[in-house]
């Protein structure tokens, strides 16, 4: 088992035919699975083409009726995303991925409107997307940093979370599924929504939740661990020395008006009973040393 | 993107938003000119820098002749304004606005901003306005009336009464003020604004609800459809070591430590600051190559933190997914080369080629010190500042954890641009020569009302 998406999982790519797209779906194909699981591909201007052997459409709506297809990574450029995301949505798939950094918030507050009552769950944009290790890899890490294990991932942010992927690698843990849900401030899936995943997840054993600056999202995150969650977390927070009013790299990462640092959020989740540490090399570790096996 | 108050204000005008007449001016001559124009008894000078506290630091002054307009004007033309906002070396003066005088009666704040929680634009509005409205948010929250704005209605006329009505707009103005407020939340939402504040937002003596002040701020992610509010970038008012960085697509902020470091990813890069702090040392800043780092970025990654003249060590750290570590090598090798780099370098690599990265590192005989992974390089280049062992550095936990917590007030933002002229012979303690020495490059353009100018992206794109 694992979250998300699976060997089983047929999925599309909306910008195919862009460099991004290409390179990714490609090496997506090549992982585990992949060959089974890339069946679509979609651009306006180019259906009945193909590349790689994957046949592109002119629409989300014909790939899904045509290849069964109920996943979309998206790699369009920014001023398309938002768009691409809606028509993904408006088809119903299950999943729409977004990788695409740079998306206008404003897009984005109309999209998740959009989205309100709509069958479709959004992971991104402005993420590394989603791994089942040794079946799937949709989205831009590395593939083969991973294998197959107990352990759930979730991050805001893409290098941090092969750093903790690393980390396991490197004391013999695998993940059962890791994902990144960006670094905007308007997105899809929050830490919150992956958590309870992972939590009815037969296969996660125990999880490590990256975070960073800006926002409250680790704290509602964390109060609903305290509630519900049945699986030990450990979580960092990066960002203790980010100086307040400045954006950190990702739009989301910024602590306004004296909120979102890291050191609040690291005591509402120490209350709340996830174990954390200050030191990004030790998340490993930590996890290791809750997770008894 | 941060625009000026007079600049907010030409916009909010077109949306329908009442402000007093102004005119804004570059020298004392135009000031005293403008102040004939608007005519009247008093007239207000205004500072125009980004950065907010203007009052506080006098950079606002009420003059009550035409000669008091010219005096004030070359007082504060030119000055090095400090406010809360803008660090301990303040930012220079290099624009004004003559602005007729108000007759305040009442002064309320309004504030448009995205709420991450209920991803909708969150209108505020409080009596308490013309103070630090993060001030009363925190002490008085029950004076902030919010409204989640439905992103398919708008701001309704109910919802715009309701915010006037709590901010204490008389009835007889409710009317006038549903304008102002819907007209605010239109000019956010149309020019992509990441945040939209009148502070204060004024009662008139006659009744009229007027924005003395305006603070506009863009989404960088959306200049590509506003070439207009992107020409209004003023490069005179960021750091030029920021600036420049941007340029070759490099997310850089100067911070007031002496380790400067280069990573890929923005959430890997704030945790390896973060890293260098536990092990006792202090960041010179956060640059994130992103995902695409070539010789030529990385080269000029390390010219822009060599600037910096605090600069002791630099840490590269790595984690190479598509980006590998062969390349980014490489980058590095000739980066140092380049510049010939005099102070301690220490790299971590991992992820894809990690082997062959290494390699390159240990043949190129150039003295970089290597590390297994971040703690370890943390502590190493703590110690080559120090001037110490690798290993003399335990993680501070302690130390870190007694910080006073970080306060909005901080002084972030240490400018660079006289100082970084002169490298001073950093390396001291390691027994090296001076730094190479770097020039300060200023942005040559100058910002001009109504004078075109390449936005940020157009310049990332050129310097591609």
């Amino acid at each position: 088992m694992s979250i998300l998406i699976d060997k089983h999982t047929r999925v599309m790519t909306q910008g195919i035919t862009g460099k991004t797209g290409q390179f990714h779906t490609k090496t997506g194909k090549l992982y585990a699975n992949g060959a089974n699981c890339y069946v679509a591909g979609v651009n306006p201007r180019k259906p009945g083409e193909s590349y790689e052997g994957i046949p592109i459409f002119a629409t989300v709506k014909e790939a899904k009726e045509q290849t069964g297809a109920t996943v979309s990574v998206i790699y369009v450029p920014p001023p398309f995303a938002a768009a691409a995301i809606d028509e993904a949505v408006e088809a119903d798939l299950d999943l729409v991925i977004c990788i695409t950094e740079g998306i206008p918030v404003r897009d984005m507050v109309q999209t998740k409107y959009k989205m309100l009552g709509k069958r479709a769950r959004l992971i991104g944009p402005n993420c590394p997307g989603v791994i089942t290790p040794d079946e799937i890899k949709i989205g831009i890490m590395p593939g083969h940093i991973h294998k197959k294990g107990p352990i759930g991932v979730v991050s805001r942010s893409g290098t941090l979370t092969y750093e903790a992927v690393g980390q396991l690698m490197a004391l013999g843990i695998g993940q059962s599924s890791c994902v990144g849900i960006g670094g905007d401030p308007v997105n899809g899936l929050k830490h919150i929504d992956v958590l309870k995943l992972f939590n009815d997840d037969p296969q996660t054993e125990a999880v490590i939740m990256v975070g960073e600056i800006g926002g409250d999202d680790e704290e509602t995150a964390a109060r609903w661990v305290k509630a519900h969650m049945k699986k030990p977390v450990v979580g960092f927070i990066a960002g203790v020395t980010a100086p307040p009013g400045k954006r950190m790299g990702h739009a989301g990462a910024i602590i306004s008006g004296g909120k979102g640092t890291a050191d609040e959020k690291l005591s509402v989740m120490e209350a709340c009973g996830i174990r954390t540490t200050r030191n990004p090399a030790e998340m490993g570790k930590l996890l290791k040393s809750v997770w008894k096996k | 993107m941060k625009i000026h108050e007079y600049q907010a204000k030409e916009i909010l005008r077109k949306y329908g938003v009442a402000t007093p007449r102004s005119v804004p001016c570059f020298s004392a001559d135009e000031a005293v000119a403008a102040a004939r124009t608007l005519g009247g008894k008093v007239w207000v000078v205004k500072a125009q820098i980004h950065a907010g506290g203007r009052g506080k630091g006098g950079g606002v002054k009420v003059a009550k002749s035409i000669d008091e307009v010219g005096t004030l004007s070359k007082q504060i033309l030119g000055m090095q304004l400090k406010t809360h906002q803008t660090g301990p070396e303040g930012q220079k003066v290099r624009r004004l606005l003559i602005e007729e005088g108000a007759d305040i009666k009442k002064e309320l704040y309004v504030g448009l901003v995205v709420d991450r929680g209920t991803q909708r634009v969150c209108l505020m509005a409080s009596s308490e306005g013309g103070m630090d409205i993060e001030e009363v948010a925190a002490h008085t929250p029950d004076k902030i009336h919010k409204v989640f704005v439905d992103p398919g209605t708008g701001l309704r006329d109910a919802e715009a009464d309701e915010a006037a009505r709590q901010m204490g707009v008389p009835e007889s103005a409710v009317a006038q003020a549903r304008v102002c407020l819907q007209g605010l939340y239109k000019a956010f939402v149309e020019t992509d604004s990441s945040l939209a504040e009148i502070n204060p937002l004024i009662l008139t003596g006659d009744g009229r609800v007027v924005a003395l002040d305006a603070k506009i701020n863009i989404d960088d992610n959306a200049l590509f459809r506003h070439p207009d509010l992107a020409a209004l970038r003023d490069l005179d008012e960021e750091d030029p070591a920021e600036v420049e960085a941007s340029k070759f697509d490099l997310n850089y902020i100067q911070l007031e430590g002496n380790i400067g470091c280069l990573v890929n990813g923005a959430g890997l890069a704030m945790a390896t600051m973060d890293a260098i702090k536990l092990y006792g040392g202090r960041p010179a800043n956060f640059l994130d190559v992103g995902g695409s780092a070539t010789a030529e970025k990385v080269t000029e990654a390390f010219k822009i933190m060599l600037r910096n003249p605090e600069l002791k060590a630099i840490l590269v750290n790595i984690f190479g997914g598509i980006m590998k570590c062969d390349t980014i090598a490489e980058g590095v090798v000739a980066a140092s080369r380049a510049v010939s780099l005099k102070v301690p370098l220490v790299v971590r690599m991992k992820g894809t080629n990690e082997d062959l990265g290494k390699k390159i590192l240990a043949d190129s005989g150039l003295p970089i010190i290597t590390a297994d992974n971040m703690a370890q390089a943390a502590e190493r280049v703590v110690a080559s500042v120090k001037g110490g062992k690798a290993g003399a550095a335990k993680p501070k936990t302690a130390a870190v954890k007694a910080q006073p917590k970080a306060k909005p007030k901080a002084k972030t933002k240490p400018k660079t641009g006289a100082k970084a002229k002169k490298a001073r012979p950093a390396a001291k303690a390691a027994g090296k020569k001076s730094m190479p020495k770097t020039k300060s490059r200023k942005p040559a353009v100058k910002a001009r009302p109504g004078k075109k100018r390449p936005a940020r992206k157009a310049a990332k794109r050129k310097a591609k």
